[in-house]
C-alpha cells in the first residue's frame, strides 16, 4: 500500500518546526512503527536524517511510543498504543499526519520526541507508599477484597505515556495523576498517606505547568489503557477532603 | 586467573543467614560518605538503587531511557515465583531451589540458587506492602498459577502485566528516594565505559543522550543492572533498546562474560511474518496452563494449511498430534521452555508447521473454553447448557484470565484467538549468560557488581518461567544491600574520587574515539541493516540447534561482518545532539563482538544442556545429552583489546543435589 506521510520535523527544542511529506511503501501487516522504520531506512539510503520518534517495547506496555496520528494521540483505534496500531487500519493512498504530543509540560526534544520527565516529578511528589525494604509483613496478612484489588489494578494499568495530556485541550494531567492516586489510595496499604499523596501530587502537577481539568473527558477517550475518568472524580473528592483536613 | 565463588561455608539451608549475621557492616555515618553508581532501573536496578538509598548510601542512578519506569522489565507478563506455599500443594524453599537447579540443567551454583529461593518469600511481602495489586482470590488472599517445569502453583501475578506492576512498585520506591535526595537520577544517560582506578571499579563514562555530551561520574563502586543481550539476535521478544553495551564494555575492562551461549528460546511467541519485522511478541507462558499445543498428524494436512486451503478447524480431533502431551505425559503442555521450543522445531522440521512460512504450531484453547464453560454452567445451576452457552461462559473465564494477551494477539495478527487457535513459534527471549559474579554478586573486577539479567548467576542453562522477575528483585532488594557491605566496609577511609584522574581521561578519550570512528565512516549501509544481518547469522548458527561446523562458519561470518561494519556503516547527524542512530551504532558495534564470544562458548561446550542444544550431542529420542564429567563448569570469557578471546573455568560443585538426566516424561 502507498501512504503519504506528513510528518512533523523539528531539529531541537528551539527550532520552530514544520511538516514534511514523504511517500512510503507499506504493507498491511506492518505495525505503524514498522512503517516508520521503512520511512527511516528510505531516508538513510538517501543520506537524509531519519525521523526521531520514541519507542521501546513495541507491545503497548512501556509507554514510550507517543505519536499524534491524524489529530489523535496513538491514532484512530481505541484502546491501542501507536506501536500496536497496524497498517491494516489504513487504506492505500491515505495521507497520514504525524505529530508529537503537544503540551506545555511536554517540550519537544526533536521531531516526534518530547520530554515527559514532568510525569516522573509528579510521582516523586508522593506517588508511592513509604515502606522501606524489609519492613513488610506477610503478604497475606491483610486480605484485600478481589473487586477492590481489581479496581486498584484498573488504575495501575496506566503506562505513563501522556496521551491523556496530549488529548486534553488544557494539557491537563488529571487522568495520569488520579490513576496513581486511585491505584494506591484504594488499597488498605495506601490509605495511610492518601491525603498527603493527593496534596503533594496535585501541587506538583500545577508546578509543572499542566492545565486544569474542565471535564472534557478526551483523556479517557484517547487513553490506550482505557483508564476511566472515575479516577478523576475520586481524586477530586480526596482533594476537597484534603483541603478540609488542612483547615 | 582463578575464579573464586566465595560461597560461604555451612549447610546449604543456613549459610545465607549465617553469612549475613557475621558480615561486616558499614556504620550509618560512613554510608553517607560512600557513593554508589547504579546503572539500570529495571527490577534489579530500581530495587537496588531504592534500597541502597534507604540504607543511607549516596546513590547515582542511570538509565538510557527517558524515565526509570520504561525499563524492559515493564514488559514481563506472566508472573513471579515465590516459595510461599500458600496453596498448600507441597511447595517449599527446597522445592523451588531444586526445580530451579533442575530446570537450569545443573549448570548453576547451588548456594546462589538456594538463597534466591529463600528470599523469594520476602519479595512478595515487600511488593504487597508497596501496593502492587496482585491477583486475589474471593477470600481476599493472594492468587497463584503454574508455570512450566514445575508441579506446584507458586506464581504470583497481576493480570498479564506482572512485570509492569512490580516495576512500578520499584519505580515508586526509587522515586521516593529521589525526592528524599538519597538517589540522584540521571535519565537519558547511557553508560559507554567503565573506569577502573588501581584495579577497582570507580566510575563510568556516559553519554548524555539529549545533547551528546560525554560526562564522567565517580563513586566507590559500580553496580550494573543493565539487562540481557537477547537483541544480539536482532529479532527477539526484548524491547528495542535492550543492549549489551554496559556489560560488554565492562568485559573490555577485564570483567568476564559467563556462559554467553546460554540463551533462552521461548516457545510461545507470535511467528515471524515478514522481512520488515522489528521485533517478536511473546505470548505468556501462563497460556500453557490452558492452551494445548498441536500440529496436524499428516504433512499433507499441514501443507494444505500452509497454502490456506484448510484451517485448524478443518482438522478432525483424531488427525491432530498434541505432541507435548504425547512425548511428555507427566508435564504435558507445561514442560520447560527449552524442551517445548525444540519440540516445536522438530514438528516444523518434519513439515508439519501451520503458517504460510511453515514455521508455527497451534496453541488451542477450545478444550479449556469447553471445560470452564461447563463448570461455570454447573455452578450457576444451568442443568443442560447449550453448546453456545458453554462457549460463552467458557470464553468469559478465559477472558478474565488472559484477556489482554488475547487482545494483543488479535491486534498483531488480525485473527480472533477465541475462535481459531493461536499460531505460535519459538523466539529468542532471555539470556541466562551474563557477567560472571561470585556469591556477593561481585564480578572479578573488585567493586563492580552485576544484578538481574545482566549477570549469569541463577538460571544455569535454562531459566524457568517467572523466575527472572524473582531474581531481579531478589538481587536488588535483598542481596546486594548486604553483600555490597563486604566491599564497602573496606572502603570507609577511601575519600571521594575525582573525575580528573588520568583513568577517567583515558576512558573518556576511548569513548570519544569510538564515536568518532562510527561518525566518520560515512558508508552507505544503515546500522539497522547490519544488526539484521548479525541477527540472521546468530539465529542460523547459534540458535535452537547448533553444530561445531555451523559455529565455525558463524564465527567467520561475524568477523567479516564486523570488518564491513567499520567500512560501510552510515550514521547520520552529528555526535553533539540527540541522535538515536548513533546510540544504535554503538550498541550494534558491541553486539558484533559479543556474538563472536557466544559462538566460541557454544563451540567449546561439547554437550547439550538446557537452551544450548548441540545437534551432535543428543539421545536416540532426540533429547539433550549432557556431559557432566567434562562440562560441569561455568565458562567465563575475556576479550582483550586485540580481540583475543580466553576462557576461564569455575567448576560447579553439587553437594546437595544429585545430577540426573532431566526428565519431564
Ligand atoms: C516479553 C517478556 C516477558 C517476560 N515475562 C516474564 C515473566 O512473566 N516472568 C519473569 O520472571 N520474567 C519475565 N521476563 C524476563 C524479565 O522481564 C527480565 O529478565 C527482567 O525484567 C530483567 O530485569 P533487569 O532489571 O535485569 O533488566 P531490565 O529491565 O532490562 O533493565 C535494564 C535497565 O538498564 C538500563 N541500561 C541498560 N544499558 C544501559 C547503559 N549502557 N547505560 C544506562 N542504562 C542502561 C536500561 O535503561 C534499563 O533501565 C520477560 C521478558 C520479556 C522480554
Ligand atoms: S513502544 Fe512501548 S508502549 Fe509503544
Amino acid at each position: 500500500m502507498k501512504i503519504n506521510l506528513k510528518v512533523w520535523r523539528q531539529k531541537d527544542s528551539k527550532d520552530k518546526g514544520h511538516f514534511e511529506t514523504y511517500p512510503v511503501e507499506a504493507n498491511e501487516h506492518m505495525s505503524f512503527l514498522e512503517m516508520m522504520d521503512v520511512l527511516n531506512e528510505d531516508l538513510l539510503a538517501q543520506k537524509k536524517e531519519p525521523v526521531a520518534f520514541e519507542h521501546d517495547c513495541r507491545e503497548g506496555i512501556c509507554g514510550a511510543c507517543s505519536l499524534v496520528i491524524d489529530g489523535r494521540p496513538h491514532g484512530p483505534q481505541t484502546g491501542t498504543t501507536t506501536c500496536q496500531l497496524h497498517m491494516r487500519h489504513f487504506k492505500s493512498g491515505d495521507t497520514i499526519i504525524v505529530e508529537p504530543w503537544r503540551a506545555n509540560a511536554f517540550p519537544v526534544i526533536k521531531d516526534l520526541v518530547v520530554d515527559r520527565s514532568s510525569f516522573d516529578r509528579v510521582i516523586q511528589a508522593g506517588g508511592y507508599i513509604s515502606v522501606n525494604t524489609g519492613q513488610a509483613q506477610d503478604g497475606n496478612a491483610i486480605p484485600i477484597e478481589k473487586g477492590l484489588a481489581s479496581r486498584s489494578m484498573d488504575a495501575a494499568e496506566c503506562i505513563g505515556c501522556g496521551a491523556c495530556v496530549a488529548a486534553c485541550p488544557n494539557g491537563s494531567a488529571m487522568l495520569f495523576t488520579s490513576a496513581k492516586v486511585s491505584h494506591l489510595g484504594l488499597l488498605p496499604q495506601g490509605k495511610v498517606e492518601h491525603v498527603n499523596r493527593v496534596r503533594g501530587m496535585v501541587a506538583q502537577m500545577d508546578k509543572e505547568g499542566f492545565g486544569n481539568c474542565s471535564n472534557i473527558e478526551a483523556c479517557e477517550a484517547e487513553c490506550p489503557k482505557e483508564i476511566s475518568v472515575v479516577n478523576i472524580a475520586r481524586m477530586n473528592r480526596a482533594y476537597i477532603g484534603a483541603s478540609i483536613v488542612e483547615e | 586467573m582463578k575464579l573464586e565463588s566465595k560461597v560461604p561455608p555451612g549447610s546449604l539451608a543456613t549459610k545465607w543467614t549465617e553469612y549475613k549475621s557475621k558480615m561486616n557492616l558499614v556504620a550509618p555515618n560512613n554510608k553517607r560518605r560512600l557513593e554508589v553508581i547504579v546503572v539500570g532501573t529495571g527490577l534489579a536496578g530500581a530495587s537496588a538503587a531504592a534500597t541502597l538509598g534507604e540504607l543511607g548510601y549516596h546513590v547515582k542512578c542511570f538509565t538510557f531511557h527517558d524515565s526509570p519506569r520504561r525499563a524492559h522489565s515493564i514488559a514481563a507478563q506472566g508472573g513471579i515465583n515465590a516459595a510461599k506455599n500458600y496453596q498448600n500443594d507441597g511447595d517449599s524453599v527446597y522445592r523451588l531451589f531444586y526445580d530451579t537447579i533442575k530446570g537450569g540443567d545443573y549448570r548453576s551454583r547451588e548456594a546462589n540458587v538456594h538463597r534466591l529461593a529463600e528470599v523469594s518469600r520476602d519479595i512478595i511481602d515487600q511488593c504487597v506492602a508497596q501496593g502492587v495489586p496482585f491477583a486475589r482470590e474471593y477470600g481476599g488472599l493472594l492468587a497463584n498459577r503454574s508455570f512450566g517445569g514445575v508441579l506446584v502453583s507458586r506464581t504470583f501475578y497481576a493480570r498479564g502485566q506482572t512485570g509492569q506492576q512490580l516495576l512500578i512498585g520499584a519505580y515508586q520506591a526509587l522515586s521516593r528516594q529521589i525526592s528524599l535526595g538519597t538517589v540522584q537520577m540521571y535519565n537519558r544517560h547511557e553508560m559507554l565505559d567503565l573506569v577502573k582506578v588501581d584495579g577497582k571499579a570507580r566510575g563510568i563514562i556516559v553519554r548524555n543522550l539529549l545533547d551528546g555530551k560525554i560526562e564522567r561520574f565517580a563513586a566507590h563502586c559500580v553496580v550494573l543492572a543493565t539487562g540481557g543481550y537477547g537483541n544480539v539476535f536482532y529479532l527477539s521478544t526484548n524491547a528495542m533498546g535492550c543492549n549489551a553495551t554496559a556489560a560488554w564494555r565492562s568485559v573490555r575492562r577485564g570483567a568476564l562474560m559467563a556462559n554467553p551461549c546460554f540463551t533462552q528460546i521461548h516457545p510461545t511467541c507470535i511467528p515471524v511474518s515478514g522481512e520488515y519485522q522489528s521485533k517478536l511478541t511473546l505470548m505468556s507462558e501462563s497460556l500453557r496452563n490452558d492452551g494445548r499445543v498441536w500440529v496436524p498428524k499428516s504433512v499433507s494436512d499441514a501443507k494444505a494449511i500452509q497454502k490456506g486451503e484448510k484451517n485448524a478447524l478443518d482438522i478432525a480431533e483424531g488427525d491432530r498430534d498434541y505432541y507435548l502431551e504425547r512425548r511428555y505425559p507427566a508435564f504435558g503442555n507445561l514442560v520447560p521452555r527449552d524442551v517445548a521450543s525444540r519440540a516445536a522445531k522438530v514438528a516444523c522440521d518434519e513439515g508439519k508447521g501451520v503458517a504460510p512460512t511453515g514455521l508455527a504450531v497451534y496453541l488451542d484453547f477450545a478444550e479449556a473454553i469447553d471445560r470452564y464453560g461447563r463448570a461455570r454452567a454447573h455452578s450457576r445451576g444451568i442443568g443442560n447448557p447449550t453448546e453456545a452457552q458453554v462457549i460463552e461462559l467458557g470464553e468469559e473465564i478465559i477472558r478474565q484470565k488472559y484477556g489482554n494477551l488475547f487482545q494483543m494477539y488479535e491486534k498483531i495478527t488480525g485473527e480472533d484467538p477465541y475462535k481459531m487457535p493461536m499460531k505460535i513459534y519459538p523466539a529468542v527471549h532471555y539470556t541466562m549468560g551474563g557477567l560472571w559474579v561470585d556469591y556477593n554478586l561481585e564480578t572479578n573486577v573488585p567493586g563492580l557488581f552485576a544484578l538481574g539479567e545482566c549477570n549469569f548467576s541463577d538460571h544455569g542453562a535454562n531459566r524457568l518461567g517467572a523466575s527472572a522477575l524473582m531474581q531481579g528483585l531478589a538481587d536488588g532488594y535483598f542481596v546486594i544491600p548486604y553483600t555490597i557491605g563486604a566491599f564497602l566496609s573496606q572502603e570507609i577511609r577511601t575519600p571521594k574520587f575525582s573525575t580528573d584522574l588520568p583513568e577517567f581521561a583515558e576512558a573518556e578519550k576511548s569513548v570519544k574515539d569510538r564515536i568518532d570512528r562510527l561518525m566518520s565512516t560515512n558508508g552507505n549501509q544503515s546500522v539497522e541493516s547490519f544488526h539484521r544481518r548479525l541477527g540472521k547469522i546468530m539465529w542460523e548458527y547459534c540458535g535452537m540447534s547448533r553444530t561445531a561446523e555451523g559455529l565455525k562458519k558463524g564465527i567467520d561470518e561475524i568477523r567479516a561482518l564486523r570488518k564491513e561494519y567499520y567500512e560501510q556503516v552510515y550514521v547520520p547527524g552529528t555526535k553533539a545532539e540527540f541522535n538515536p542512530e548513533l546510540e544504535k551504532a554503538l550498541r550494534v558495534a558491541d553486539f558484533l563482538e559479543l556474538g563472536e564470544v557466544m559462538m566460541n562458548d557454544a563451540l567449546n561446550r561439547n554437550e547439550s544442556c538446557g537452551g544450548h542444544f548441540r545437534y551432535e550431542y543428543r539421545t536416540p529420542e532426540g533429547e539433550a545429552k549432557r556431559d557432566d564429567d567434562n562440562y560441569t563448569y561455568v565458562a567465563a570469557w575475556s576479550w582483550s583489546e586485540d580481540g583475543k578471546i580466553l576462557m576461564y573455568k569455575e567448576d560447579l560443585v553439587f553437594e546437595n543435589v544429585e545430577l540426573k538426566t532431566r526428565s519431564y516424561k
